[in-house]
């Protein structure tokens, strides 16, 4: 059996969940084993959008304990879903959540455990997981060696890929966790805006941008083509008013979105650990010189505060507009 | 009140990464070793704490003799003791089993580590540790506050920024923006140059994860510069996006 910790946001499986569950189903499918999907909360509605993807058992966990979010909780919990199931592979997206209770759970179960993976195999009971290191400037490729073995997957690296499967609700009783840690309330960001973690497009700025308020140039990019707007370190730390949440890099989120549009960035090594896993880069920068147009897929020399109004438009004019 | 706060000596971020002839391990020649940078955060919170209500500080450190550097920069930068626990594992769980092991011993109020360790990248040993050791934890935080017996801390979450509360003893990890960590004073530095590291093997036992190959990327392919002005470059992505990358 392998089990996928799954999260639920407004009654939806979020997309990195799916993309876990996604790859669990490739992963059993070669192996002969099953899939159970594991959700926790108050009330797991949409849980049964899991059996789409792939899973031969959905696991609820309700309580009204577990509305809010605990680590030592839900670790407990996973870790007796894994071990009721017979698991020997748990995995989970590397969300906000996902990166904080996995440890936890391989830690209870004696497990292994693989950060932030891009690619898995399963040879003969054996998980093998790649993983980006030294920011993204080596590759490692990792083995377990311990019966239960634990992963998160890299949200945005798997494709979330459609596979009816029976999807038996089965209700998992809920006792014996403490709640030593909560997560009481969450300050909003605003905007209900997707994570950049999640984002399949990412409109980014660098010092070139020159003051904050001229992100609302790419904020209107952004907008077009249905994505967010990040920046790189420099731009946070120009005292702009930009928050540390949407900063790429070493020192921040590591995205792998399908499109990256860098606009006056110059490509640092430590900007480029945490975008160079995108699928298609777009760089905007009047320095043709600049580090970033050796990654770019489409450069572009030139006045960012020309081109990206036009690009603007020409989504705009073609029709292809989100906003 | 005793803190301890976990570092870790890694490669400096501009390291330019080679590989050894193992084909699993990074090549150390020329390799310029640093504290790990959250870390920093880890430790300059510490010495706050320790500065606003009186504390021990306790640094640990996991490695090889040459990590004494980054244990021996705690020292200076305040740290009232360091203790090396000998060894290495590139297994986050062996880790986490052998700073866990010294923790019990100490049994601090708070344990506080860097959100993950500039290389390997797990950013899982804080989390282990706290389940190993049965306590709560609050990873990738912004802000500390204690109370009686008890913390909140404010942690990035997916949706935004998460208050999370909870009991003492506790772990966390550290994220950007917690604080500003200091620089060491040269009398720090002069201090701490007399201070004694205490050493002792590390707990490590069997690991759970082991690296097979350790490769470089392949390079992206060569990419195109778009020409004209501002307008035709901007159709001619559109193009390109649309029909070639199709990413639209």
């Amino acid at each position: 059996m392998m089990l996928v910790f799954c999260e639920l946001k407004d009654g939806k499986v979020r997309k990195p969940s799916l993309e876990a569950l996604s790859e669990a189903r490739r992963l059993a499918d070669a192996a002969g084993l099953k899939v159970a999907a594991l959700f926790a909360g108050a009330a797991c509605a949409g849980a049964e959008e899991a059996a789409g993807f792939g899973a031969d058992v959905i696991l609820k966990a309700e309580a009204p304990a577990l509305a809010s979010y605990s680590s030592d909780a839900f670790a407990a919990l996973i870790a007796q879903a894994a071990e009721g199931q017979g698991a020997t592979v748990v995995l989970g997206a590397a969300t906000a959540i996902g990166r904080d209770v996995l440890p936890r759970v391989a830690a209870r179960l004696g497990a292994g455990y693989a950060s932030e993976v891009t690619a898995l195999g399963l040879e003969n009971g054996v998980l093998t997981a790649d993983r980006p290191v030294y920011a993204a400037k080596a590759q490692a490729s990792v083995t377990f060696t311990s019966k239960v073995q634990v992963a998160s997957t890299r949200p945005n690296v798997f494709p979330a890929t459609p596979c009816p499967k029976a999807g038996t609700v089965e209700s998992l009783p809920v006792q014996g966790l403490d709640f030593k840690a909560v997560v009481k309330e969450i300050l909003a960001k605003g905007g209900g805006k997707l994570d950049l973690t999640e984002a399949e497009v990412i409109v980014a700025g660098g010092r070139g941008m020159k003051e904050g308020a001229n992100f609302k140039l790419l904020e209107e990019l952004a907008d077009a083509l249905g994505g967010v707007v990040g920046a790189s370190r420099a731009a946070v730390d120009a005292g702009w008013g930009l928050p540390h949440s949407m900063q790429v890099g070493q020192t921040g989120k590591v995205v792998s979105p399908t499109l990256y549009i860098a606009c006056g960035i110059s490509g640092a090594i430590q900007h480029v650990a945490g975008m160079s896993g995108s699928k298609v880069i777009v760089a905007i920068n009047k320095d043709p010189e600049a580090p970033i147009f050796k990654l770019a897929t489409y450069g572009i020399v030139g006045d960012l505060f020309e081109v990206v109004p036009e690009i603007t438009k020409a989504v705009k004019a073609a029709g292809l507009s989100k906003a | 009140m005793k803190i301890l706060v976990a570092v870790k000596q890694v490669p400096d971020s501009e390291t330019k990464v080679k590989i050894a002839a193992d084909g699993k391990s990074l090549d150390p020649a020329d390799v310029k070793w640093i504290t790990s940078p959250y870390d920093e955060y880890a430790l300059e919170e510490a010495l706050r704490l320790k500065e606003a209500k009186g504390a021990e500080v306790v640094a640990v450190c996991v490695g090889e003799e040459k990590a004494k550097d980054v244990l021996r920069n705690a020292l200076a930068l305040g740290a009232d003791q360091a203790v090396l626990l000998k060894g290495a594992s590139e297994d986050p769980l062996a880790v986490a089993r052998a700073l866990a092991a010294f923790a019990q011993e100490l049994q601090p109020a708070l344990i506080l580590f860097g959100n993950k360790a500039f290389g390997s990248d797990h950013g899982a040993v804080g989390a282990m540790v706290a389940e190993l050791m049965g306590l709560p934890q609050a990873t990738l935080i912004t802000k500390l506050e204690l109370g009686e017996g008890t913390f909140r801390a404010e942690r990035e979450g997916d949706a935004g920024i998460e208050v999370v509360e909870g009991s003492l003893p506790a772990v966390f990890t550290a994220q950007k923006g917690l604080n500003e960590p200091r620089y060491a004073s040269l009398k720090g530095i002069m201090a701490a140059k007399k201070k004694t590291i205490e050493e002792r093997e590390a707990a490590l036992g069997e690991p759970a994860l082991a690296v097979r190959t350790l490769t470089l990327p392949a390079a992206r392919p060569e990419g195109r510069k778009l020409e004209g002005d501002a307008a035709a470059q901007a159709a001619t992505l559109m193009g390109l996006l649309r029909d070639e990358a199709k990413v639209l």
